[in-house]
């Protein structure tokens, strides 16, 4: 943690939607405030209202009302390419399924944000697609499809390349609904060694064990923040790794004098 | 992104779906492969127009019989010839702007004589008849004004004739019987080949007209008058004259109807132009509808690609694709699908001009510019036909395209 400006100013966001003659109020006025170098969790249930703020906060969408502001930038009322080039330069995206180009080899894969990069500035995208891929442990699959790799391995991809432009900010929603429990500790161990190395990260939940890993819990109900606060027992992934290894060789040691 | 990274994405993606791009693409391959054999055909018979145009003879003007009127029912042209051989003496003595004048008498008769027989077209004609066609003697002499006067039983044989019954030898001073009558074969005219209507008019003998009505055909009338007039310019003034020689011969009244048709040759060339026209129309209307049908089908399957890829779409604007950007990777699809299409087209067409040139006969000739032209058609269609797909997929919402499923 070099310095702590905020990364994300949120006063007052509002999100309505229109069903018909109907207003449908997502969020009803929401105030955030993220510093550099933080981990957050945002919890709440399906329909809190949760992820409307997160397409917000991920300038996949705009508030119907109050101000945002990511890292220095006003982000309300602005254009749909405004809002494209923000989420290439600032932004990076971890999501539930993975989402991977299918057929596409990992490096593939994490390169195609440089692609849709216009400030011209990251030139050598093969290069720095693969320091992504190795940054995430999987400097020795860069040609394996998403096909060939296990889920854990497929969302460290999907992390690579949320991480290859060097965000601001990592936004991950959900990013182990698709996991079992020790892929989900696995992952959420790489993003606690990511914030350490100064990545701020924001990431959705609803799973309570998940939320122990950041730092701190927001919990949104009814399109408004209910709770905020820091977590007191913070969980390390690495140490629960650890345990779970040990676990599972006594396991096996059983097994093998039982036989 | 990149130019080179568009083509590699658009080309994976078509990779992706062997059989259905070539199922979609078969609409565009038919479309220009048509287009290309149109063109090949078209100017093929313009061409062999030209040349045979040439070979018809110089200033040439045909006189055929006209309708004839029976009982108030028109009997349509050339039923009945009134045609005759007086006419063509008082051409040749009365028309001031006429070279050369000839009737002709034709018979379809079998030729015996040499190595078998072989049956073939007889023409009656006068000594006049090699100048107005153009035509020389490959070898022997033509028959002179004496032996027409004395109807003297004389020919002169094409080369298709000579090689038929005298194969590798000069049939001149051979003996033939046309029909039961004998003729002395006094020349071999040279080769002129195939005429516009694809006819050999090698395949032919010569006989003295006289000789022809006496002894041949037995008939007074004559089936056509050749002339040919000094030049050119005066091909519609010679028209003309022998229209007046002709009226005054048959003793026509004025205001009646002309009884015989004056033609020259750039009417008849244009009768067979038209034909290839009718030709060129049929297969630029295949071609144009199997464009369509092509273009509607390229449509067909980007909408298809673009829900099928509606969440790949949502992928790449979440990292930063502006939707422009996913606008050109669309289109550039189906560009590329459409030109692939429209390469293998011009190969088909190359190979279908080809092969109807062998089968029929017909020349054939590419021009670099139909190529030219059906490639910028095939980009085309594929940026028409493309545009609506590639700028629905634009316009998806990046959130909506992500949760779909």
């Amino acid at each position: 943690m070099k310095h702590t400006h905020s990364v994300i100013t949120v006063s007052g966001v509002k999100k309505v939607y229109r069903m018909g003659s109907n207003e449908v109020f997502a969020l009803r006025g929401v105030d955030l405030d993220v510093a550099a170098g933080e981990m957050i969790a945002v919890m709440g249930s399906s329909g809190s209202g949760k992820s409307t703020l997160m397409n917000i906060l991920g300038c996949l969408d705009v508030p119907s009302e109050g101000r945002y502001v990511l890292d220095g930038v006003r982000v309300d009322g602005m254009s749909r390419n405004q809002l494209a080039d923000l989420r290439n330069q600032k932004l990076g995206f971890v999501f539930q399924g993975f989402n991977l180009l299918a057929r596409t080899s990992a490096l593939d894969n994490v390169e195609l944000p440089l692609l849709y990069d216009r400030t011209g500035q990251k030139r050598d995208t093969k290069a720095l697609a693969a320091q992504a891929l190795a940054r995430v442990g999987l400097g020795e699959r860069l040609d394996h499809h998403p096909s060939e790799l296990s889920g854990g391995q497929q969302q460290r991809v999907a992390i690579a390349r949320a991480l290859v432009t060097s965000p601001t900010l990592l936004l991950a929603d959900e990013p182990t609904g698709n996991l079992d429990s020790r892929m989900t500790v696995e992952v959420m161990a790489l993003f606690q060694e990511l914030n350490e190395q100064g990545i701020t990260i924001l990431l959705v939940t609803h799973e309570p064990e998940v939320a122990q890993y950041a730092k701190r819990i927001v919990v949104v109900r009814d399109g408004r923040i209910v709770r905020d606060h820091a977590v007191a027992d913070r969980h390390d992934a690495a140490a629960d790794l650890r345990a779970l290894d040990e676990e599972q060789a006594k396991q096996e040691q059983q097994l093998e004098e039982a036989a | 992104m990149k130019q080179t990274t568009l083509l590699k994405v658009a080309s994976q993606s078509i990779l992706k779906n062997k059989m259905r791009t070539l199922l979609t693409m078969l609409g565009i391959v038919i479309g220009i492969g048509s287009v290309i054999i149109m063109v090949a055909v078209g100017t093929g018979a313009q061409k062999s127009i030209e040349t045979s145009i040439k070979s018809l003879g110089t200033n040439l003007i045909i006189v055929m019989p006209g309708s004839f009127t029976m009982g108030g029912a028109n009997q349509g042209a050339g039923t009945f010839s009134r045609l005759t051989i007086e006419d063509a003496e008082k051409l040749k003595a009365q028309g001031t702007l006429l070279a050369a004048v000839s009737p002709v008498v034709s018979t379809r008769t079998q030729v015996i004589g040499g190595a078998g027989n072989w049956r073939t077209q007889v023409q009656g004609v006068s000594t006049d008849f090699l100048a107005i066609r153009d035509w020389t003697l490959a070898s022997g002499d033509f028959y002179s004004e004496a032996d027409v006067r004395a109807s003297r039983k004389v020919a002169v044989v094409g080369k298709t004739v000579a090689d038929k019954l005298f194969p590798g030898e000069d049939p001149v001073g051979a003996q033939v019987q046309l029909g039961r009558v004998p003729f002395t074969i006094v020349g071999v005219l040279s080769p002129k080949g195939q005429n516009a209507g694809g006819q050999d008019q090698d395949d032919v003998v010569l006989v003295p007209h006289t000789t022809a009505q006496s002894r041949l055909s037995g008939n007074v009338r004559i089936g056509q008058i050749l002339a040919s007039a000094n030049s050119p310019e005066e091909l519609p003034a010679a028209q003309e004259e022998i229209a007046t020689i002709m009226r005054e011969a048959h003793r026509l009244a004025p205001g009646a109807d002309d009884d015989f048709t004056v033609r020259n040759q750039t009417e008849i060339a244009s009768a067979a132009t038209s034909t290839t026209k009718v030709m060129s129309g049929l297969l630029a209307a295949i071609a144009s509808i199997s464009l369509l049908v092509g273009g509607i089908g390229i449509m067909n399957i980007m909408l298809v690609s673009v829900t099928e890829r509606t969440r790949e779409i949502g992928i790449r604007m979440a990292i930063g694709a502006r939707g422009s950007d996913v606008l050109t990777q669309f289109l550039v699809e189906s560009v590329v699908m459409s030109l692939l299409g429209g390469l293998i087209g011009i190969a088909v067409g190359y190979g279908g001009a080809a092969l109807l040139g062998h089968l029929t006969g017909w020349a054939t000739a590419i021009p670099a510019s139909a190529v030219a032209l059906a490639v910028a058609f095939a980009a085309g269609v594929g940026v028409f036909f493309g545009f609506y797909p590639a700028r629905k997929a634009a316009a998806l919402n990046p959130i909506q395209a992500l949760r779909y499923e």
